[in-house]
């Protein structure tokens, strides 16, 4: 077959399909969203009936893929770094159950935080549920190793964790397929109370998982995903983990790095492999696109033998994602420098685009806040958090999913009524709802500006749970018919908008405004599709 | 062979259409080609970017090296500044397009912008939206900006026609001839001023 040019995310997607998965669970998250989307639009899913909607939240959809993984068959869950803090309930327990079908988790990091709110290393997340974790560094390890996940998976009983970070995830090369397997037949688990988390059981099953670490750590040693590479230059080893390789040996001619070298692509690592290293060479430098992991490791908490170079000596800066000149510098190599960036340079910061329903909701809330004290309004994550930049500047804090209704909950219990929360549908059902319910059962005086686009609007407009379900789920929820109001938000509204935050503004209850209005982007792609479907219809009648 | 590419501009402006062209062109003519590209803000009138790195040898890094950039290839003339601090000294071209996006309030005046541009030892500065009005309409000035840039690309122009071929074929002949026609305009107006 020939090659395909795919992003990092493409090739685990196609890696994923070729494997046999009869199902992906997700929910959008920069830099995984690529994944199911290249699933959704595939042939190859239509044809074997791959099911891939979009889930409520990273959870639900954690849950979801163990429930087919139950039933025998293969599951593919993807999320963002911040993600797996959502799932991770539900994660750590399915290593405890183990995985009957083969079950892969697929984290996305972000390091330098392109787009999120911080550079979490979802490594420790392996490491904290004790399965083995999978770091390719390359389009091309993607996809062998999302294959190799789910074989890994079925072989030891367990969940997989892989890890990519964003320069992977969001870049293109080559990737050749190999065979495509078959996706399992429905097969319950031979053992129908393993999954049954009592504690007798659960500790069963716990001693039973921590009796497989040691085969994790030899699979890692024999698998051929970590791999020694010797040199003549014995002044210093270098141990490179996942695309932290690529920027390695991008400092030196011809690839020919002239210390010995570690690549790690597979937890736990390998400790005979790692200590051949250490004991040829007279220090180690640590290079890995996240955390200190593996550095730290090494240093253990005395620091007492050969020194071991990172982030944490300074060596390479603590924060922030790695790259060729970082790798560079850490090696002690003359780095090269272009032209010196002109003092013309202004920012162009992202923006709401030219029409945005959240620009009007957020020009309303904003006016009739005039005759408040500032600092009262809790926002969440999605395109309107773009509201904490100029010219709107309407929102205080944005700290994880959800959190924009129950931290007004906090603040108004604190004494700072009205509180205000601005959240979008999306993000209202990802976990937004139990907020509310604990906002109804507290009758906290807090408005909740629900902004619904319909649509998952920041990460591309993938379809949003809460389609056609928000004024209902309020209703089911307890808020009192009075408060629910339901404006346009439009330009040519806004004195009627206004009035309406003014009068639910004054209300010592829940109140809750949803502000509906297309997603203009969502509107034109889907006129568009509307559009071109007519032509083909038209075509085909003509 | 060796070439690494730093695209810029606007998001909506079509960078990565440009990257698919060339991308497709390389491949055509076996090279190896590692892209990275910016996700998420192009909708939102943010900057953009894409590292494309071509080779005839495998591609470690898919970020290019600081000062190892050999083309800014940009549809704007304030982006194509914001890298030149990843542009070869020594041989590194910028091409760009000098039509500014206005979408922030505090541009700077665009006499300053192409001053900068105009100190660089090394650079093709381009109207490209009248260019593409003239061959027919003014989104194509995208490939305008390829177009000039296709002197600098080490690939055979007939690939690069053949990728433009390939990208708009589901969109009629007629985008076809009119993209092709772009591509020309700006390969004749970057050969007229080097």
């Amino acid at each position: 077959m020939p090659k395909l040019l795919l992003l990092g995310d493409e090739a685990i997607a196609q890696g994923a399909m070729d494997a046999g998965i009869s199902g992906v669970y997700a929910y959008p998250g920069t830099p995984s969203t690529e994944i199911t989307e290249y699933i959704q639009q595939s042939k190859q899913a239509k044809e074997f009936n791959i099911r891939s909607l979009w889930s409520a939240n990273e959870k639900t959809a954690m849950e979801t893929a163990i429930g087919m993984s139950y039933a025998g068959k293969r599951a593919l869950v993807c999320m963002k770094h911040v993600g797996l803090n959502v799932a991770a309930d539900a994660f750590i327990n399915a290593a405890i159950t183990g995985a009957n079908g083969g079950l892969v988790i697929l984290a996305a990091d972000d390091p330098s935080m392109h787009s999120s709110q911080n550079e979490q290393d979802s490594r420790f997340y392996g490491k904290f549920a004790q399965i083995p974790t999978l770091e390719p560094a390359n389009q091309q390890e993607a996809y062998d190793m999302t294959i190799y996940a789910f074989k890994l998976s079925e072989k030891f009983g367990v969940p997989v964790l892989l890890r990519v970070t964003t320069r992977l995830a969001h870049s293109r090369a080559g990737v050749e397929r190999i065979t495509i397997h078959k996706q399992n037949e429905l097969r319950l688990p031979s053992d129908l109370k393993q999954y049954i988390l009592l504690p007798a059981i659960a500790r069963k099953q716990y001693n039973a998982l921590l009796g497989k670490q040691e085969l994790f750590r030899q699979e890692a040693t024999e698998s051929g995903n970590n791999e020694y590479m010797d040199g003549p230059d014995k002044s210093k080893g270098v141990i490179a983990c996942g695309i932290a390789y690529n920027y390695l040996v991008e400092n030196y001619e011809n690839q020919k790095v002239p210390f010995p070298v570690i690549k790690i692509s597979q937890y736990p690592v390998p400790k005979e492999m790692i200590n051949k290293l250490y004991e040829s060479v007279s220090e180690v430098l640590v290079l890995e696109d996240g955390y200190p992991i593996i550095e730290e490791l090494l240093i253990g908490l005395l620091n007492k033998g050969k020194s071991i170079r990172g982030r944490l000596d300074g060596t390479i800066p603590r924060a922030g994602e790695l790259n060729p000149k970082i790798v560079g510098k850490a090696l002690g190599i003359e780095t090269s420098e272009g032209f010196e960036l002109p003092k013309v340079l202004t920012g162009r910061p992202p923006k709401l685009c030219e029409g945005c329903s959240h620009t009007d909701s957020f020009l309303a809330l904003n006016q009739s806040l005039d005759n408040y004290s500032k600092g009262r309004v809790f926002s969440d994550i999605g395109c309107y958090t773009l509201s904490a930049l100029k010219p709107l500047e309407s929102i205080n804090s944005c700290v994880d999913m959800g959190a924009s209704i129950t931290m007004a909950i906090g603040a108004a219990d604190a004494g700072l009524v009205p509180s205000v929360a601005a959240i979008g549908d999306s993000t209202f059902t990802h976990s937004g709802i139990t907020g509310l319910l604990d906002a109804v059962n507290n009758n906290s005086p807090i408005t909740v500006l629900i902004m619904d686009n319909s649509t998952t609007g920041m990460t591309g407009g993938q379809d949003s749970s809460a389609l056609g379900k928000v004024d209902d789920i309020v209703r089911g929820v307890g808020v009192s018919e009075d408060h629910i109001r339901v404006i346009k938000p439009l330009r040519r509204n806004h004195d009627e908008n206004v009035k309406v935050f003014e009068e639910e503004l004054k209300y010592e209850g829940v109140s809750v405004i949803i502000a509906r209005r297309e997603c203009i982007q969502t509107q034109a792609r889907r006129m568009k599709e509307k559009a071109r479907l007519k032509r083909e219809a038209e075509e085909v009648n003509s | 062979m060796k070439k690494n590419i730093i695209l810029s501009g606007v998001g909506g402006q079509g960078i990565l259409t440009i990257a698919a062209t060339i991308g497709t062109a390389a491949l055509s003519e076996g090279l190896q080609l590692k892209q990275a590209e910016v996700h998420g803000m192009s909708q939102r009138g943010g900057d953009v970017q894409s590292h494309l790195r071509l080779s005839s040898d495998p591609i470690a890094s898919d970020l290019i090296p600081e000062g190892k950039a050999d083309l800014i290839i940009s549809v704007e003339p304030l982006e194509s500044l914001r890298y030149i601090n990843m542009l070869n000294k020594e041989t590194g071209w910028l091409i760009s397009s000098m039509n500014p996006v206005k979408n922030i309030a505090d541009y700077p005046p665009l006499e300053s912008v192409l001053d900068e541009i105009w100190k660089l030892p090394r650079y093709v500065t381009i109207d490209a939206e009248r260019e593409a009005k003239d061959v027919g309409t003014v989104k194509a000035a995208n490939i305008v900006v390829l177009g000039a840039a296709s002197l600098f690309l080490e690939l055979k122009y007939e690939s690069l026609q053949a990728a433009i071929e390939q990208m708009f074929r589901k969109k009629g002949q007629d985008m076809v001839d009119l993209n092709l026609k772009a591509l020309k305009a700006g390969r004749d107006y970057a050969q007229q001023r080097t």
